[in-house]
C-alpha cells in the first residue's frame, strides 16, 4: 500500500534513464527500436525517434503493392502513431536531423531543437540515385513534373495520381532491377504502357548472370512491358512536364512519365558532417557500433560493415537484433557477422530467387542449370566442394526453401545434382517444411522464421490468416504464401514424420490398427466406448476418433457389434448425407445404375410432393434429391419405399455399369449384370473410406473401371479383369490390375476378399489408390489371389458374415433408433419458435 | 413449414429470453449426442455426456452456420459436422481457430427435465 504515500505530492521522481535517441523512423530504425522494447529497453531507455517522413513506420517493400494498387496505403504501416504513444516513444515526424555533436551528445534537427542523447541510434536508410540525366530538373532544383523516384509512399501516391489522369499513357521506367520492374508491373494495372530502359546487358543483372536475364526478360515482355537493355537515358525531354526521354543509342521513346529506379545511395552526409566514419556507407563493427564511439550505433541501408552495404530487408534484422542485444546489454556477446543474401521476391509476378554467386568461378566449380524459356523458368545452382553457393530460379519456387537453407548452412548436397532442381518423387515439399531449421527465415520481407509461425501455430493459433495475422509472415510481397501456409499445415498436424500418432488408426487411442485389433479381439470389446475406457490414455472419450472406431467395430463383430449412435458421424445416424445448409440429400438405391419407369415415377413424385429443390444425376449413375430437411427423411424414404443407395458413408457406395453385352454392339460380357450382382451382395458394407467400384463390358471401358477402388473389365473370350486402387478424384491413379479370370462368380469372390484385406489393413479413412500401392500389387496378388498366406478362408468368412448382417437402414424411417433422430438441429425458419401462451 | 421443436420451451417466460428456461425431458436427448432446441430468440445445442452431465452451446457454428447438435462429441468439445471445428462445450472456444460457440449455464433439475439460464 504505498498509493496513499505517492497522492501527497505531485512532483514525478526524475526521470533517471538513458535518453535514447534514433535518427531515422523507416524499417530499420522502427525494427531497432522493437527489439530493444522486445529486450525490456523501455525500462531502461527513454526513446526518442526522429524522423525525416511525416508517418509512422511502414513497410517499404510493399509500395510496389500501393502502386498497383492491391494494398491501400493505410494498410502497409507497420507501426501506427499510436505504437509510438502506447510505447512511450517520442516521435517527430517529418523532422530531419542535420548535424550530431558527439562530444556534447546532443543531435540538432532543422526545426531548431537541440536534443541530447546517452545513446544514439543512426538508421538514416537511403535514397533512390538519380543518375546524371539532363532535364531531370527544374531550374529551380526540383524534379521535372512527370520524373517520379520510387522510395517513399508520397513518392507513390505521386504515381498513382499522375498515372491516373486520362492523357498519361506512356512511361518510361530507368532501371531494369527488381525495383524497376516493380514499378513498371504496378504502372501497368493502371493502364499505363510501359518501356524499362536499364543499363546492364540483362534485367536484374545484381541477381542472376545473363542466361536467366534472358528467360525473365521473355516474362516481363509477355507482359506487355517493353524491354530495352544496354541502353542508357542521356536526357529527359520536355521543358515544363516530361515528354519522352533521349537515350544513347536508339531512338527517342514518347512519354508522360519517367520513373527513376537506377538504384540507391546511403543518406550519409548526416555521419559526414558529424565527422564520423564514413566510407561507402557508415562504417560500423561488429556490434553495430561505430569504430571509436561507445555510444553510437548505426543499423540498416546507411551502413557498411565489413566492406558490405546490404539494400535488402533481411539483413537489417539480423542487424537490429545484434544491435538491441548491445544497447540493452541483453547479450554483450551478439556479434553480426554479415549476411549471406538469399532474396526470393515475386517481380512482376514472376517468383525470383536468388543467392550467392550468378554463375561459376572457378574451373572446379559445377553448374547445374535448366532453363525453359517458353515457361519462364530457369534454374541456376553453382557447387563448390559439394556446398551451394550461390543459385538462381526463375518462375519456379518450389526448392528454394530447400536451396537457401542449403546455401545459408552449407548442408551437404545429394549426389543426384538434378533433384536440386525438381522433385523427384523424393522429399516432397511437404518434406521439405519439415527439413527446415526452425530458425530458417520463411518470410524475408518481414523476417518471420519458421519457430516463429511454428510457435505461433501451437500456441493455438491454426489458420494460416491468424498465423499471418500474428506474425506478419506472408504479408511483405506475399512470394511466400505457399511456403507459409505449408509450416502453418505441418505446424498444425504435428510433426507428421516423427509424430507417433500418425501411425494411430484413430488420434485417441495410441494403437496401430493391427495392434488395435487384436486388443479389441482379446478383451471382446464390442462398443466405441468400451474401447475408450479400456484402451484410450485416462479412458477418455475423443470426438475424432469415434467414426473410426465404429466403421472397425461394426467390420470386426457384424451382428455383435453393440451399436452407440453418439459415435456415428450425423450421415450414418440419419442415413443420409449433410449438406451445406445443414439441409440432407437422399439417394434410393439404383443398382448398376439401372432404373425403372415404375421408380423413375415414384421419385418424380416424391420430388414433387416435399418440394425438393433439386434433382440431380450422381457421378455413380444414380439419382440426388438435394435439400431435404432431416425431419422429412423418414417420410421421404417411407414415400419412396426404396432401398438406401448409401451415398453418405465410409462404404461401399455404388457400381457403375456399362451396357453391356445386352444391348451394346461391342459388348463381350454382360458387366450389367455382374454389377449388379456385386452391388446387392456388398451394399452398404462399411470400410475405412468410400469405395466406389464400376463394371465395364469390353476394353472401351465405359464405366471407367480403370479408375475405381475396384473395376472390372470384360475381355474378349468371356474372361474379366479385376483392377484395383484405381482413382479419379482429388487423386488420378489407374488401377493395377490384380487377376484376369474366367467367369463373374470368381469377379465377385476376388473383388469381395480383396476388399475385406483393405478393410482389415488400411489406415482410417486411406482410400485403395494410397493402399494398394503402400502394401503393393505383387503382395495383393499372393495374398488375394494365389492364397500365398492361407488367410483366403478367413477373408472370405469375414466378409459372408458382414453381409448377413446387413440392415437396410432406412427402415429405421419407421422406427427411429434414439429419441429425436430425425429432429432438426438447425431451424430453417427464424427463432423464436417458443409458443406465446 | 412448420418443423416445430419438440420440447422447446414450455417455460411460460414468453419471448423475454434472459432467465431460467426449462426444456423438458432429460430423456429427449440420447447419451452422447445433443438435440437443438429455439429458446428465448437463440438457437441453443444441449448435449448429454457420457458421465450424464449437460452442456449447452449455441447451435450455430460460427464458421459456416453448421449445426453444431449433429456434431460430434467428447467429454470436452463438439466437432460440427460440416468442416470439423472444435469448440470446448464448457466455454465454447475453439480449439481449431474459428470464432467462439456461446456457452450457457445448464442443468438438469429433481424432476429429469433439462433447465437452462439464459444471460
Amino acid at each position: 500500500m504505498t498509493a496513499l504515500a505517492s497522492r501527497s505530492g505531485r512532483s514525478t521522481p526524475a526521470d533517471t534513464r538513458r535518453r535514447l535517441v534514433v535518427i531515422g523512423n523507416g524499417m530499420a530504425g522502427a525494427r531497432a527500436v522493437e527489439e530493444i522494447l522486445a529486450r525490456g529497453g523501455a525500462v531502461q531507455h527513454r526513446i526518442t525517434m526522429f524522423g525525416d517522413e511525416p508517418y509512422g513506420n511502414y513497410n517499404r517493400i510493399m509500395l510496389s503493392h500501393v502502386l498497383s494498387g492491391e494494398e491501400d496505403a493505410g494498410g502497409i504501416f507497420l507501426n501506427s502513431l499510436d505504437w509510438y504513444r502506447e510505447n512511450d516513444i517520442t516521435l517527430h515526424a517529418g523532422v530531419r536531423v542535420e548535424k550530431i555533436d558527439r562530444f556534447a551528445k546532443l543531435v540538432f534537427s532543422d526545426d531548431g531543437r537541440a536534443t541530447p542523447y546517452d545513446v544514439l541510434i543512426i538508421a538514416t536508410g537511403s535514397r533512390s540515385f538519380m543518375p546524371a540525366v539532363e532535364g531531370l530538373y527544374t531550374p529551380g532544383g526540383r524534379l521535372l513534373p512527370g520524373v517520379f523516384a520510387f522510395r517513399t509512399i508520397d513518392d507513390t501516391r505521386g504515381m498513382v495520381s499522375y498515372a491516373q489522369e486520362d492523357h498519361h499513357r506512356r512511361a518510361v521506367v530507368i532501371g531494369g532491377g527488381l525495383l524497376g520492374l516493380e514499378a513498371a508491373r504496378g504502372l501497368q494495372s493502371h493502364g499505363i504502357g510501359v518501356d524499362v530502359v536499364h543499363s546492364g546487358g540483362h534485367l536484374m543483372n545484381a541477381q542472376m548472370g545473363p542466361d536467366g536475364g534472358a528467360v525473365l526478360r521473355r516474362s516481363v515482355e509477355a507482359l506487355g512491358i517493353r524491354v530495352h537493355t544496354s541502353s542508357r537515358t542521356t536526357a529527359i525531354l520536355g521543358g515544363d512536364k516530361v515528354r519522352g526521354v533521349q537515350l544513347r543509342d536508339a531512338p527517342d521513346i514518347a512519354c508522360d512519365m519517367v520513373v527513376v529506379a537506377a538504384g540507391i545511395r546511403p543518406n550519409v552526409e548526416v555521419a559526414v558532417t558529424s565527422g564520423l566514419p564514413v566510407e561507402r556507407a557508415i562504417v560500423v563493427d561488429d556490434h553495430m557500433r561505430v569504430p571509436d564511439e561507445d555510444e553510437i550505433y548505426a543499423v540498416g541501408e546507411c551502413v557498411q560493415h565489413r566492406g558490405e552495404v546490404y539494400g535488402l530487408v533481411a539483413p537489417l534484422w539480423e542487424q537490429a537484433a545484434v544491435l538491441a542485444d548491445h544497447v540493452t546489454g541483453a547479450n554483450p556477446k551478439a556479434t553480426y557477422l554479415g549476411s549471406r543474401t538469399a532474396t526470393k521476391l515475386k517481380v512482376a509476378g514472376v517468383d525470383v530467387a536468388s543467392m550467392g554467386l550468378q554463375a561459376p568461378e572457378r574451373d572446379t566449380d559445377e553448374h547445374v542449370v535448366f532453363s525453359e524459356p517458353s515457361r519462364g523458368v530457369f534454374k541456376s545452382i553453382v557447387i563448390r566442394d559439394s556446398k551451394i553457393v550461390g543459385a538462381t530460379l526463375l518462375g519456379d519456387s518450389r526448392k528454394v526453401a530447400y536451396l537457401t537453407q542449403a546455401f545459408d548452412r552449407g548442408l551437404p548436397l545429394p549426389e543426384e545434382r538434378v533433384s536440386l532442381l525438381f522433385d523427384l518423387g523424393g522429399p516432397g515439399e511437404e518434406d521439405g517444411v519439415a527439413e527446415l531449421d526452425g530458425d530458417a527465415q520463411v518470410c524475408n520481407c518481414n523476417g518471420v522464421s519458421k519457430q516463429a509461425i511454428t510457435d505461433t501455430v501451437k500456441g493455438g493459433c491454426t489458420t494460416l490468416s491468424g498465423v499471418m495475422d500474428a506474425t506478419r509472415a506472408g504479408k511483405g510481397c506475399g512470394s511466400c504464401k505457399l511456403l507459409v501456409r505449408q509450416v502453418v499445415e505441418w505446424a498444425a498436424d504435428g510433426a507428421v514424420d516423427e509424430d507417433p500418432a500418425a501411425a494411430y488408426y484413430v488420434p485417441g487411442v495410441p494403437l496401430e490398427k493391427a495392434a488395435l485389433m487384436a486388443a479389441i479381439r482379446e478383451q471382446g470389446l464390442r462398443s466405441v466406448s468400451a474401447v475408450f475406457a479400456a484402451l484410450a490414455p485416462g479412458g477418455a472419450e475423443d470426438a475424432k476418433s469415434k467414426m473410426g472406431l465404429a466403421s472397425l467395430l461394426k467390420m470386426m463383430w457384424a451382428g455383435e457389434y453393440i451399436d452407440e449412435r453418439d459415435a456415428r458421424f450425423v450421415n450414418d445416424r440419419v442415413h443420409a448425407n449433410i449438406q451445406r445448409d445443414g439441409t440432407f440429400s437422399v439417394v434410393p438405391q439404383m443398382k448398376g445404375g439401372v432404373t425403372s419407369p415404375e421408380q423413375l415415377r415414384r421419385i418424380a413424385d416424391v420430388a414433387d410432393k416435399y418440394n425438393i429443390p433439386m434433382v440431380k444425376l450422381t457421378g455413380g449413375q444414380r439419382i440426388d434429391l438435394l435439400g431435404v430437411p432431416k425431419e422429412d427423411l423418414p417420410k421421404v424414404w417411407a414415400d419412396l419405399e426404396m432401398p438406401s443407395g448409401y451415398a453418405y458413408g465410409k462404404s461401399f457406395r455404388t457400381v457403375k455399369t456399362c451396357v453391356g453385352q445386352e444391348f451394346c454392339r461391342f459388348g463381350t460380357g454382360d458387366s450389367t449384370k455382374l454389377g449388379i450382382e456385386i452391388e446387392s451382395r456388398f451394399q452398404g458394407i462399411e470400410s475405412p473410406a468410400k469405395l466406389k467400384l464400376a463394371v465395364s463390358g469390353c476394353p472401351r471401358n465405359c464405366a471407367e473401371s480403370l479408375v475405381k477402388d475396384v473395376g472390372v473389365v470384360a475381355v474378349d473370350g468371356g474372361r474379366w479383369e479385376i483392377y484395383v486402387g484405381g482413382a479419379a478424384g482429388a487423386h488420378i491413379r489407374k488401377g493395377d490390375l490384380l487377376a484376369t479370370v474366367d467367369d463373374p462368380e470368381t469377379v465377385t469372390l476376388l473383388a469381395g476378399r480383396f476388399m475385406q484385406y483393405y478393410r482389415e489393413r488400411a489406415n482410417w479413412l486411406e482410400r485403395t489408390y494410397a493402399f494398394v500401392p503402400r502394401v503393393g500389387i505383387e503382395h495383393l496378388r499372393a495374398v488375394i489371389v494365389d492364397d500365398a498366406e492361407g488367410l483366403a478362408a478367413q477373408l472370405d468368412a469375414a466378409m459372408q458374415e458382414s453381409v448377413d448382417a446387413y440392415v437396410d437402414p432406412w427402415n429405421e424411417g419407421n422406427d427411429p433408433f434414439t429419441p429425436g433422430q430425425f429432429r432438426t438441429s438447425l431451424p430453417l425458419e427464424v427463432l423464436p419458435q417458443v409458443p406465446v401462451r | 413449414m412448420s418443423a416445430g421443436l419438440p420440447g422447446g420451451g414450455l417455460d411460460g417466460s414468453g419471448l423475454s429470453g434472459g432467465g431460467l428456461h426449462v426444456l423438458g425431458p432429460v430423456d429427449q436427448i440420447p447419451v452422447g449426442e445433443g438435440r437443438a432446441y429455439g429458446v428465448g430468440g437463440e438457437q441453443i445445442a444441449v448435449f448429454r455426456l457420457r458421465d450424464g452431465s449437460l452442456r449447452a452451446v449455441s447451435a450455430v457454428c460460427p464458421h459456416k452456420g453448421g449445426p453444431i447438435a449433429d456434431g460430434t462429441i467428447d467429454g470436452s468439445v463438439v466437432m460440427c459436422p460440416l468442416h470439423q471445428h472444435a469448440f470446448e462445450l464448457q466455454t465454447g472456444c475453439s480449439t481449431t481457430g474459428t470464432g467462439p460457440l456461446r456457452s450457457y449455464p445448464v442443468f438438469a433439475d429433481e424432476s429429469q427435465n433439462v433447465v437452462v439460464l439464459l444471460p
